[in-house]
């Protein structure tokens, strides 16, 4: 085998010694970032194997039609192809999915939406393939699709998306899920006559994507027992070879998965996009195929966040006191279920925010349709949300005539509080200290219009003002998320922790399944290893399926979970360490730890060095962390002790507007987040950067557009994400108010800004220009009237 | 096709070159530099970005025929002889700009064009100099630190030697 640039990806983290000191709470560089900056880091679409052949994916240009016939003859002719699947060449079983298996790994008779993957082409070459895939003829008989809430809800009229007998999911007609919740009095015209004022309000959030860097992409390589070996980007290498293996007809042993460079995750790489297709050419052909999306099959081939329609009411006394919120929360989650049931599950309990509010009753349900599926983007439910109810908290705050950030101190929940769902808040929720803090910053300077650079005015290079029209505005917001797998799931993580002497230093070498998306997590577990066991070189082993499941690197929790995975392993090998002395020096002490490569006790000196103790016998020990046990919410009562953790990001935004023109311009946004304990400063803060700036996207600019379930921006060019230009300076606030339940008192810190800051910037607009804006991505033609 | 050109100072050669081979297929495909990124594929990212005579350019909009003859300097290409790494990467990793690091090639070899031409940068021609080069996960605040890093120290060394 002569694939040396694969192996070169095997070896990502492999051979980097991190020479540096640092434990938790320091800020040691990346291990990977070396490689990086060289661009000698292999990424999955950086996979080369001699010989290898390249897959695509022929995908449906109709929303909902039925597959009259496939006819792939001529495609087989193309000279240079070398095979063409259809979903009769699957030789196992036909659908996957993460948690309802709802979707054909090659669209079965019908397709349901948009871009949906209907037969499969490997070819010596890209531009071999893409002409194949245009050979492949297939007859359709077009049927109009399922698109709008109401046609979904009403399936006798407009039909149905899976068809009552191939029905897999809990829920009925086109309701793929629902979630109810009422707490206290629920909702009742008692209850409203308690309110002296009441809000409503209906809001819209478009589709987001997750449009991270890195096309999905992987190399699959056939292999003598059999199976096959995946090289692949993604944020759970377990869960993808679960769902693989049954596809594939294969035990799970055989699918093995390592971890190639991933390009950003964010969510969309939690459902499986090329993994199936090029195991089963890779299978079929005995080559190694290399399966890279264009950015137009990347916006076909992973799941988006869910748009939502939503419809609040809130009610308040006088002083502002919450006494009631009504909400109904409507998510639109496209053709297959994918994470669509937790995301309700968040929605719903998540769903009314960080505030005490003594009567709640809530409704989330998520619908099957003919749009693109949805499933999980950063945020994951709780983003929706803290759209409505912080919209409504300054609708609320100017019906009441007090200032929005002093309404949300006032009912912002704290540590002791329980929130709707019953669940006590059993660890510290600095919300009204946040809101606090962002509210002392400095503020940027005003325009200056004498002094003027108009590149750092709305419109920017365009030079569309001079100053002339431009309105500035200031908002606030504060939102909630859950940390780590909610409801019962039972969460955990693997690590593999071994103390060796090489070239006479002690050495900890830690091994997890974790897939490291740019998060930093391979930086986090060196720092906890050096921290744990006193040395001062550890090596990150690739991540792999030879090791237990490290869960998904989402839902904030990999630092939690994986994190906490290594403490419990790199304590176990310290303790065996230490037994080991005890045993052969006869130790009484009982302070015994390792610092500086040095067994060393308080009251009795430096014992030994590790190297001698060590000698040339390894310790190597596993370790699986779970996180303390959650339950299902009650289906209609939403009750249940439901959320291991939450988090709390608070935001201002500083905006100014162009009236004229509807350019809108992000001056500042300042964030202030409770971390619980930075385990690395510069990586918290430049996660909570990262996700003010997802959040600043979906306010101004982000949006799938989606029409008759046809997707109109299916590239870079059309959907936008914000530049530098786009993105202002930000400030952040760093809290570490300790968890008590949490490894080292952390707390999940990736997703939090992405769900508080999107409502600041609208606030911030609504300020400047007074209008409404019940939807995001706010656009120009929403504040100059032309819609 | 064949296409003969020189990348990062080596003669490079590619043979059977489909005429609409893109410069950054061939340079990730063909010659074994996998180091320019494949982001968009359109012009709109900048993860692909190379020097093309010196100048920077979308590696994914020129075709692989328009080389011929000409240089192309390589993200590979900006660390030093020895392999150590040159002053823009050392200040991208120093600042705690790389996170996945997709966008980084684009970004590195843009900054070095930059400050080529102009050492010390105001934030704002930094913003106007990186605004083709998206990335997803940073939010650019650690990567206008590692730009003005990166100035900081092209000036120090400038007045040292
Ligand atoms: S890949 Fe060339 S600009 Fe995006
Ligand atoms: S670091 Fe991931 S795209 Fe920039």
């Amino acid at each position: 085998m002569s694939g040396t640039r694969t192996i070169q990806g095997q070896k990502n983290l492999q051979k980097i010694h991190q020479a540096s000191k640092d434990g938790i709470g320091g800020s040691p560089l990346r291990p990977d970032g070396t490689l990086k900056v060289k661009g000698e880091f292999a990424y999955s679409s950086d996979m080369w194997h001699e010989d290898m052949l390249w897959g695509m994916a022929l995908r449906s240009p109709h929303p909902r039609a039925n597959i009259l016939s496939v006819d792939i003859s001529e495609a087989l002719k193309v000279p240079g192809v070398y095979a063409v699947l259809t979903h009769e060449d699957i030789p196992g079983s036909k659908y996957y999915g993460l948690e309802i298996q709802d979707q054909p790994a090659l669209a079965i008779d019908k397709v349901r939406y948009h871009g949906e993957a209907i037969a499969l082409v490997a070819a010596d070459h890209p531009e071999t393939a893409r002409r194949a895939v245009k050979k492949i003829k297939v007859e359709y008989e077009v049927l109009t699709p399922i698109t709008t809430e109401e046609q979904c809800l009403d399936p006798e009229t407009y039909g149905y998306v899976h068809e009552p007998h191939e029905y897999k999911s809990h829920g009925s007609g086109n309701v793929c899920h629902s979630q109810k919740l009422v707490s206290g009095g629920g909702v009742t015209d008692e209850i409203r006559a308690l309110a002296d004022v009441i809000v409503k309000g209906t809001y819209e959030v478009g589709m987001q994507d997750q449009a991270f860097l890195g096309p999905e992409s992987g190399l699959a390589v056939p292999a003598e027992d059999g199976g096959v070996d995946l090289y692949i980007a993604t944020q759970w290498l377990h869960v993808d070879r679960q769902q693989m293996a049954p596809v594939l007809a294969l035990p799970e042993e055989k699918v093995r998965l390592t971890l190639a460079g991933v390009g950003g995750a964010f969510g969309g790489r939690e459902d499986l996009s090329m993994q199936i297709h090029a195991c089963l050419l890779a299978l079929h052909t005995g080559k190694p195929v290399k399966i890279v999306y264009s950015r137009d099959e990347s916006f076909f081939g992973h799941v988006h966040r869910h748009p939502a329609k939503m419809t609040y009411e809130h009610g308040a006394t006088r002083d502002g006191k919450l006494v009631f919120a009504d909400c109904r929360i409507v998510l639109d989650g496209g053709a297959y279920a994918s994470a669509s049931p937790a995301v309700v599950g968040n929605a719903a309990s998540l769903g009314h925010g960080p505030y005490v509010i003594p009567n709640v009753r809530m409704e989330a349900i998520a619908l099957y349709s003919n749009n693109p599926s949805c499933g999980a983007m950063r945020g994951f439910g709780a983003v929706q949300a803290c759209f409505g109810y912080e919209s409504q908290m300054d609708k609320l705050a100017a019906e009441l005539g007090m200032d929005p950030v002093e309404l949300r101190q006032i009912n912002a929940v704290t540590q002791g509080d329980f929130m709707p769902t019953g669940q006590e808040i059993d660890a510290p929720a600095p919300v009204a200290e946040l809101l606090q803090r962002v509210k002392d910053m400095p503020l940027p300077p005003p325009l200056d219009l004498e002094n003027l650079d108009v590149r750092t005015l709305p419109g920017a290079l365009s030079n569309t003002s001079h100053g002339e029209g431009i309105v500035r505005g200031i908002g606030y917001s504060v939102g909630i998320k859950n940390v780590g797998f909610s409801e019962g799931f039972d969460d955990y993580s693997t690590a593999r922790v071994r103390l060796e002497v090489i070239g006479g230093e002690p050495v900890a070498m830690v091994h997890t399944a974790m897939a490291e998306v740019g998060q930093g997590g391979v930086t986090v577990h060196a720092q906890i290893a050096r921290t744990e066991l006193g040395v001062e070189q550890v090596t990150i082993h690739p991540a792999n399926t030879e090791v237990g499941s490290a869960g998904s690197t989402s839902a904030s929790r990999q630092t939690y979970m994986t994190g906490g995975a290594v403490k419990l392993a790199a304590e176990a090998v310290k303790q065996a360490l230490i037994d080991k002395g005890r045993r052969r020096y006869g130790w009484e002490h009982k302070d015994i730890t390792l610092v500086g490569g040095k067994v060393v006790s308080e009251t009795g000196g430096v014992l030994v060095s590790m190297v001698d103790l060590l000698g040339d016998e390894a310790i190597d020990l596993t370790r699986e962390h779970h996180h303390r046990p959650t339950v299902p919410f009650d289906k209609e009562t939403g009750q249940g002790f439901g959320h291991v953790q939450y988090t709390f990001c608070a935001n201002r935004a500083v905006v100014d507007v162009d009236v004229e023109l509807g350019l809108v311009k992000v001056v500042e946004l300042t964030a202030a987040q409770d971390v619980g304990r930075a385990l690395n400063p510069l990586s918290v803060v430049g996660q909570i950067q990262g996700g003010c700036t997802q959040a600043l996207g979906l306010a101004v600019m982000e949006e799938i557009v989606v029409k008759d379930g046809k997707v109109r921006n299916a590239s870079f060019t059309d959907y936008l994400i914000p530049t530098i230009l786009d993105t202002p300076p930000i400030p952040v606030d760093m809290l570490e108010l300790p968890d008590p339940h949490a490894p080292y008192g952390l707390r999940g810190v990736g997703e939090a800004p992405t769900v508080s800051a999107t409502p600041s910037i609208v606030a911030a607009i609504r300020n400047a220009t007074g209008l409404a804006l019940n939807r995001v991505p706010v656009r120009p033609e929403h504040l100059t009237g032309t819609l | 096709m064949r296409v003969t050109f020189t990348a990062n100072g080596k003669p490079v050669e590619a043979d059977d070159v489909w005429e609409g081979e893109s410069l950054l297929y061939v340079l990730r495909e063909r010659v074994g530099l996998p180091g320019s990124k494949n982001a968009c594929e359109q012009g709109e990212c900048g993860s692909c970005t190379v020097y093309l005579d010196g100048l920077p350019v979308c590696s994914c909009l020129v075709a692989a025929g328009q080389v011929q003859d000409r240089e192309v300097r390589t993200v590979e290409g900006l660390s030093e002889e020895n392999g150590e790494l040159g002053l823009v990467q050392q200040a991208f990793v120093d600042a705690g700009a790389v996170q996945c690091g997709f966008c980084t090639p684009g970004l590195l070899v843009q900054t070095d064009a930059l400050l080529a031409q102009d050492p010390q940068p105001s934030d704002t021609d930094i913003r106007e100099a990186l605004s083709g080069n998206l990335c997803r996960c940073t939010g650019y605040e650690k990567i206008m630190d590692a730009v003005r890093l990166a100035s900081a120290r092209t000036c120090a060394k400038a007045v040292s030697e």
